[in-house]
């Protein structure tokens, strides 16, 4: 028998030799998934910071919890053709899902002005690749990369006692997070419009576009209302008036946005959202948003998608920004767990974005 | 004493090429699965294409093990031991196909297109969409990384432990060019 037959087989030297293997790749394993890294920022320490931040779950979105379901179209104005191949910029009648939103954890708070507002969209052209966006009313991002990110959703933890963000903590963050100081002050100073329709909702980070030939060129882009922008008037009655007006506005007649592409100047920076760009930037209509059909999120065509940013189509790519890897992973870790929870009945319910001509074609 | 017959010099090279591939993809999977940084999107880029390289080619392995004969175990392998290399190799195929197509079902399930190439090369769906379903393909997909993760240290543990203590012919097969066949 082979064992019995060659030498010291037992021996302390050999059996170290089986261990080492397993045992270094089994470390090496740990060291991957973020285990013996406690500092490391990962996927479940977002979510961690973002539950201990009030954020609801139970089947909700871990941000941006409250919202409604929209469709319509895209037609492209071929202006952005030459910058960029994506089929999106040169066909017409491009169907669209979306979803307008509160930034906020939690499906049933108040609609309040100051709100954070998003739009995301899923652009679908019939024989091209989809193209996925999610786009917020303040015109810069406050937060530069993973580390701010996770530093930020620590400092706004709701104090137990109070049920809301310790100002401390909050204080400590704009402190020592100096370099941000000035996106907060530009977002501060935003007029903010009277709801979702007359708002424009900006992509925050950048992206590249990619024409035929190969040329990147760096772009923003932001969703302006050709409703007239009324500035808000800080009051409204209800839990949910701003989501009503929305449905009243959509009802009323389709609301429409211009996609304005900016084009990154010589100083502009494309890897850090927190920086705005220069005023004289060159602008591009890219095309019309037509939104004319708004639905509850409860089977909605909004409800069972998430709108990372890094769904994009050949003809744009993504940037070297950092915020824009830490949405995508972000974006799809809320996804899985929220798919997986029992979800509560949505703030927005289906009778409330009934039409009021099916309406009273029920009651007759 | 014969040379001890060893695997075929495509059996060999399958299984190490694979043994690269997959132990690259368990790392990048669970660094991926984690991270929040800057190679976040590169990683899940190239993990994409290289788990369907891996299904290919554990299904061109598949059918090539169904066809041909393995060296023998040493016939002085305990009852047990034989047991346990037969049935770990069944579940490492097996793991070695599932895994490919859960991730690619739950991305389906989740409503994402799915690029194996640049962006243009996308793969079909194979489920409809359901969110429901993409949760549990999800988490599955989590134990059965693992699983395997698991199942490969016990595969190099027990080669390193023919090689290493019972110093039979069995390591030999798979890294020794010699053929008695």
């Amino acid at each position: 028998m082979a064992e019995k037959s060659t030498g010291p087989s037992g021996s302390a030297l050999r059996w170290l030799g089986v261990a080492v293997a397993p045992a270094a790749l089994a470390l090496g394993f740990l060291w991957a998934g973020g285990w013996l890294s406690p500092h490391r920022v990962t996927q479940n320490r977002l979510m961690g910071e973002l539950h201990k931040a009030g954020s609801y779950g139970h089947g909700f979105r871990r941000a941006h919890s409250k919202g409604v379901c929209v469709t319509g179209r895209f037609d492209a104005s071929g202006a952005a053709a030459s910058l960029s191949n994506a089929a999106i910029f040169q066909e017409h009648s491009v169907p669209v899902v979306g979803r307008f939103a509160l930034g906020a954890g939690q499906p049933y708070v108040t609609d309040n002005p100051a709100t954070v507002r998003s739009m995301a969209l899923r652009l679908m052209p019939t024989d091209a690749p989809e193209w996925r966006t999610a786009m917020n009313n303040p015109p810069v991002l406050p937060l530069r990369d993973a580390q701010d990110a996770s530093d930020f959703f620590a400092s706004q933890r709701l104090d137990p006692e109070t049920g809301k963000p310790d100002p401390a903590r909050v204080k400590a963050f704009g402190a020592t997070h100096p370099w941000l100081q000035a996106a907060a002050d530009k977002n501060a100073r935003r007029v903010i419009s009277s709801g979702f329709a007359d708002d424009t909702y900006h992509s925050l980070n950048s992206f590249l576009l990619v024409a035929e030939n190969g040329t990147k060129t760096a772009v923003r882009w932001a969703m302006v209302p050709m409703q007239p922008m009324a500035p808000s008037d800080g009051k409204g009655e209800g839990r949910d008036y701003l989501f009503q007006k929305l449905i009243a506005d959509i009802h009323d007649h389709p609301l429409q946005w211009r996609m304005v592409m900016t084009v990154a100047g010589p100083h502009d920076a494309v890897n850090d959202p927190s920086q705005t760009w220069a005023q004289e930037d060159r602008t591009i209509d890219a095309g019309t948003l037509t939104l004319n059909t708004v639905e509850s999120e409860e089977d909605g065509p909004c409800t069972g998608l998430t709108f990372d940013p890094l769904v994009l189509p050949p003809g744009i790519v993504a940037s070297n920004d950092p915020i824009l890897q830490l949405r995508s992973a972000a974006y799809m870790r809320s996804f899985a767990l929220r798919s997986g929870e029992k979800r509560g009945s949505s703030a927005i319910t289906p009778a409330m974005t009934q039409t009021p001509e099916s309406e009273s074609g029920k009651k007759s | 004493m014969n040379p001890a017959p060893s695997f075929s010099p495509l059996a060999r090279v399958l299984h190490w090429l694979m043994a690269v591939m997959i132990l690259s993809m368990l790392f990048i999977g669970i660094f991926m699965a984690s991270s929040v940084g800057p190679n976040y999107h590169r990683l899940v880029t190239l993990h994409r294409p290289l788990g369907i390289a891996i299904l290919v080619l554990a299904l061109l392995r598949l059918t090539y093990r169904l066809r041909s004969s393995p060296p023998p175990l040493p016939n002085d392998l305990p009852a047990v031991m034989k047991l346990a290399a037969k049935v770990s190799h069944i579940l490492l195929y097996v793991l070695m196909i599932a895994l490919p197509l859960v991730g690619w079902g739950m991305l389906s399930a989740g409503g994402y297109p799915i690029p194996l190439w640049g962006n243009s090369v996308l793969l079909p769906p194979i489920l409809p969409h359901n969110p429901t379903v993409w949760s549990w393909l999800r988490y599955a997909h989590t134990v059965l990384a693992f699983t395997l993760f698991g199942l490969v240290l016990a595969h190099i543990s027990a080669a390193l432990f023919h090689g290493l203590i019972r110093r039979d012919t069995v390591l030999q097969s798979m890294t020794h060019t010699k053929t008695s066949l």
